[in-house]
């Protein structure tokens, strides 16, 4: 299975978090890169998508899409820097 | 997701018995995997079962082999709503491997190649309800779908039967895996629709 980049995360950030991920930068936990989260690997899956650290792997968040809500996880995130627009 | 059938005015929908609420019926065999597929080959390939005390049981694939494969014909059911009927399988029972285990945890963390976890009651692996399978439908498992094996507990939504399986820990609480830790339910099980928390 082959991964995409992480602008087939933008709909999901826009709606859950109301921020444009092409502009934001995270730093990965696990290996210490700082990149724009639109270079993350995602692998879509139809149980949510898994973004990837493109330099380690590591996990760095996951979306689900339950019945009635969104989970969230950027745990794999030390933090994300959102520039004002 | 592939071909669906058993949709609008499909002949094998909803009312067929051995479909849990919620599903559909597939031919074809959906692939779900949350990083790249490990490639491990069967030469440095080894399964663990860990327990409170630091003991440690090993087996490599010949030694698995030797434990015994049996046939078993089952159906498994996806959380993201197909169901594949009537497939044939070939593993080691899950009870064999437990026979020499001494614990008194109730819970086991399943930990894969690849750094994929999923958590379950050890209740739920023992009494002929799961194997680690290597063959489905006459062939070895391939790499996509979990090879060169994979945990099969199809009483339960398939995200609990890992794939590329490498080891087991004993645990003294029910912890959650990787989907239990995001949003999917601890147990899931399917005739209970356990999809979410
Ligand atoms: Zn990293």
């Amino acid at each position: 299975m082959t991964h995409v980049d992480g602008n087939a995360l933008a709909g999901a950030f826009a709606t859950t978090l109301g921020i444009e991920i092409t502009v934001t930068v995270g730093r990965c936990r696990s290996c210490g890169s700082s990149f724009n989260l639109a270079c993350a690997h995602v692998f879509i899956t139809a149980m949510g998508a898994v973004m990837r650290c493109g330099h380690c792997q590591a996990v760095l968040g996951v979306i689900v899409r339950g019945f009635r809500e969104t989970l969230v996880n950027l745990s794999g995130l030390d933090y994300i820097r959102v520039p004002h627009l | 997701m592939g071909v669906i059938n058993g949709g609008f005015g499909g002949r094998h929908g909803s009312s067929d018995p051995r479909l849990p609420p919620g599903q559909t019926h597939v031919y074809d065999w959906p692939v779900l995997s949350t990083g790249p597929t490990p490639n491990v080959d069967e030469g440095r390939w080894s399964f663990t079962i860990t327990t409170e005390d630091e003991v440690t049981h090993r087996w490599n694939w010949g030694e698995l082999q030797e434990v015994g494969v049996e046939d078993v014909v089952t159906d498994i059911h996806c959380v993201t709503h197909w169901s594949k009927l009537d497939m044939a399988w070939r593993g080691v029972p899950m009870d064999r491997l437990f026979e020499d285990v001494e614990t008194s945890y109730d819970y086991v963390m399943v930990r894969s190649y690849g750094g994929y976890t999923t958590n379950l009651p050890l209740e739920d692996l023992l009494d002929g309800q799961a194997w680690l399978a290597t063959e489905a439908e006459g062939e070895p498992l391939t790499p996509e779908h979990g090879g060169p094996a994979r945990l099969l507990v199809p009483h339960l939504y398939f995200w609990k039967s890992a794939k590329w399986v490498r080891g087991m820990e004993m645990m003294p609480s029910d912890d959650p895996g990787f989907w239990e830790q995001n949003g999917y339910h601890l147990r899931g099980d399917p005739w209970r629709e356990e999809r979410y928390w």
